[in-house]
């Protein structure tokens, strides 16, 4: 699989004479398809240095291979890495070797460093084959800011700092931001995040520099497995359901697209950054139902208006009945 | 809410963000209350013909709005940057939307106490008076808004009551500084909005916690925990000294108007609180996620 950057050649400046985009930019999104990451961290790499983050600090977490924990500030890609028993279940209980019937909920605390033994990716992490020593499935996936098609952060944003590109991506003006930290909360992924020092708000551009000159984002170049591409959003969506469609057919259980509209990006409206996964979106520490809050300001302001009225309303009470 | 133990989450981290705002962020929400509410009390008392209070609660409206800003600046992670929230009106934005609350309501306010104490240009003092009445209550419960505009469970899912906690509060606090700077003869409808106030943030904060449920968590344990806890004690305590014993003397309204002003600042401080825990635990996030979509597929639980 090839990333596709459908960006006009030869166009390298805004159109700024004519009103509006001619022809209209097409929406540009990620795929990323964690079925065949194998974990080498080229993507947070490319995109420390393209995007020029400062480092994080290291600290060793015991969570797998994974050092870096969550997006944020000055980790525009995130891969996370999970380690699991075998969700073949049935199989495994018959040859009685390990897990009743039923048993789904597996205690991740019980994998320990005698399954890592057996290099469980051996094969890719998707696979659930039992080689020896190796009843644990590895999984992998590089998380990234979404770009929500309703993004709470940009609509809560007081300054106009975040914006939407002519890509339908939504990208921070550090120039504008005065670090009121309002988006931090606001996006249901956690993703954007403010830097202690610089007292601004960073988070992935989709690489908006490269992304006008038609060159494909840093994270999506650096990866040697396509497990991330970048796209028009129509063409990562029909590649996104292919890919399920193939996974599905191979027996992988668990298999399942996130950020679709009408699926789990349902309260943001999709999202331009698709994800195949192969458990539930919780346990790549995603959320399972996101909505973009902003969606619920009518009741929100009504609640005030009424609660506006009640403290008009004590104030009259009070002030009627006399000086004593 | 899915019981801990058949939840599902990554190494037990959060899901969502905690805030990065600091301490300014409770105390503007409380002084911006207080500037709120004590402006409409002093409109009020102004049209009951009640000039010593009105006078009270007007300079406690002016002095509350000169501390509000620079609360708000200091929280910035670019403070000399401030005037960048003035190059947008942004509906969607409930900050937004404070901001140019607390942009015109400010000057008001302000403008309104000083030109009555020196008694310059009665006209547009009462223009001023006016307005900044007119968006009180929008300077005491906007900022309820702001928080429930979050994808933190603890204030989105309140987001019905929050705003009746914080003019609940905003009105037991002003009318409580009132009684303490006005002398008792003139401070009945002090005393009052002080009762009036307290009520409203003690029962809506009850109903907040109740429909809250398992998500209300958080202002059980911990910090909001705590604070929630001093909150209903300082409040109540206060409320009830200032109706009861308010009229008879300076002290015991000084004493009981200052636990009522406590009681409305761990109001607040709980709320916030509150917030950050609900962010750090995936159990609120995820648990309040997966029981929506379970509602959504008609499945029973
Ligand atoms: S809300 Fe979060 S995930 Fe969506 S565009 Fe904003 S930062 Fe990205
Ligand atoms: S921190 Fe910056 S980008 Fe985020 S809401 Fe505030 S001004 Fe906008």
């Amino acid at each position: 699989m090839t990333a596709a950057v459908d960006v006009p050649e030869g166009r390298r400046t805004l159109p700024l004479a004519a009103p509006g985009y001619e022809p209209p930019q097409p929406r540009m999104a990620f795929f990323t398809d964690t079925t065949v990451c194998i974990g080498c961290k080229a993507c947070e790499v490319a995109c420390k240095e393209w995007n020029d983050i400062p480092e994080t600090p290291f600290a060793w977490t015991g969570e797998s291979y994974d050092n870096t924990s969550a997006l944020g500030a000055n980790t525009w890609r995130h891969v996370a890495f999970i380690e699991q028993r075998l969700p073949q279940i049935t199989r495994e209980a018959q040859e009685g070797r390990f897990a009743a019937p039923g048993d789904e909920r597996v205690d991740l605390a019980g994998v320990g460093t005698s399954g890592l033994a057996g290099d469980p990716g051996a094969g890719s992490p998707g696979d659930v084959g039992s080689p020896a020593g190796g009843d644990i499935r590895w999984l992998m996936s590089s998380d990234v800011c979404k770009h929500c098609t309703t993004a709470a952060c940009l609509d809560v944003c007081p300054t106009g700092a975040l914006f939407k590109t002519e890509f339908a991506t939504v990208v921070v003006q550090p120039d504008v931001c005065n670090g009121c930290g309002y988006c931090v909360p606001a996006c249901p992924y956690g993703v954007i995040d403010r830097r202690p020092d610089d007292g601004r708000v960073w988070k992935c551009t989709l690489c908006y520099d490269r992304l006008k000159v038609g060159a494909e984002p840093a994270c999506a170049k650096a990866c040697p497995t396509d497990s991330i591409n970048v796209g028009t959003l129509e063409a990562m969506t029909t590649m996104a359901r292919e890919r399920l469609d193939e996974v599905v057919a191979a027996g992988v259980p668990g298999a399942q697209l996130y950020g679709e509209p009408g699926g789990n990006g349902h309260g943001v409206d999709g999202t331009g950054a698709l994800f195949l996964l192969l458990d539930d979106p919780e346990v790549y520490g995603l959320p399972p139902d996101p909505i973009a809050t902003t969606k619920h300001l009518p009741s929100m302001w009504r609640a005030a208006a009424v609660a506006g009225g009640l403290l008009l309303a004590a104030v009259a009470a009070a002030c009627t009945g006399g000086r004593r | 809410m899915v019981p801990a133990a058949e939840l599902r989450s990554y190494y037990d981290r959060p899901v969502i963000k905690a805030p990065v705002w600091t301490w300014e962020i409770p105390w503007y929400f409380f002084v911006g209350g207080l500037a709120g509410a004590s402006a409409v009390l002093a409109a009020g008392a102004r049209i009951a013909g009640q000039g010593r209070l009105a006078r009270s609660a007007r300079l406690a409206a002016g002095a509350a709005t000169v501390v509000s800003p620079a609360l708000l600046v200091a929280d910035l992670g670019r403070p000399a940057r401030f005037h960048h929230m003035l190059r947008v009106f942004k509906p969607t934005s409930p900050m937004s939307m404070g901001t140019w609350v607390l942009t015109t309501f400010g000057p008001a306010a302000v403008g309104s106490a000083a030109l009555a104490e020196l008694r310059w240009l009665p006209g547009l003092q009462r223009v001023a008076e006016g307005v900044a009445a007119a968006l009180g209550p929008g300077m005491a419960t906007y900022t309820a808004v702001l928080f429930a505009d979050t994808a933190v469970p603890v204030w989105h899912e309140a987001r019905r009551d929050l705003p009746a906690v914080f003019a609940g509060s905003a009105a037991a606090s002003a009318g409580a500084l009132a009684a303490i700077t006005t002398p008792p003869r003139h401070a009945g409808p002090a005393r009052r909005l002080t009762l009036l106030g307290s009520a409203l943030e003690l029962g809506a904060a009850e109903v907040m916690r109740h429909r809250l449920g398992d998500l209300g968590e958080p202002y059980e344990q911990g910090d909001a925990g705590r604070f929630a806890r001093a909150s209903r004690l300082l409040t109540a305590a206060g409320g009830m000294l200032v109706a009861l014993a308010g009229r008879r003397g300076r002290l015991p309204a000084a004493v009981g108007g200052t636990l009522v002003l406590a009681g409305s600042v761990c109001q607040r401080w709980a709320v916030y609180r509150a917030g950050f825990a609900s962010a750090a635990d995936p159990r609120y996030v995820v648990g309040q996620q997966r029981a929506r979509l379970r509602a959504r597929a008609g499945a029973p639980g």
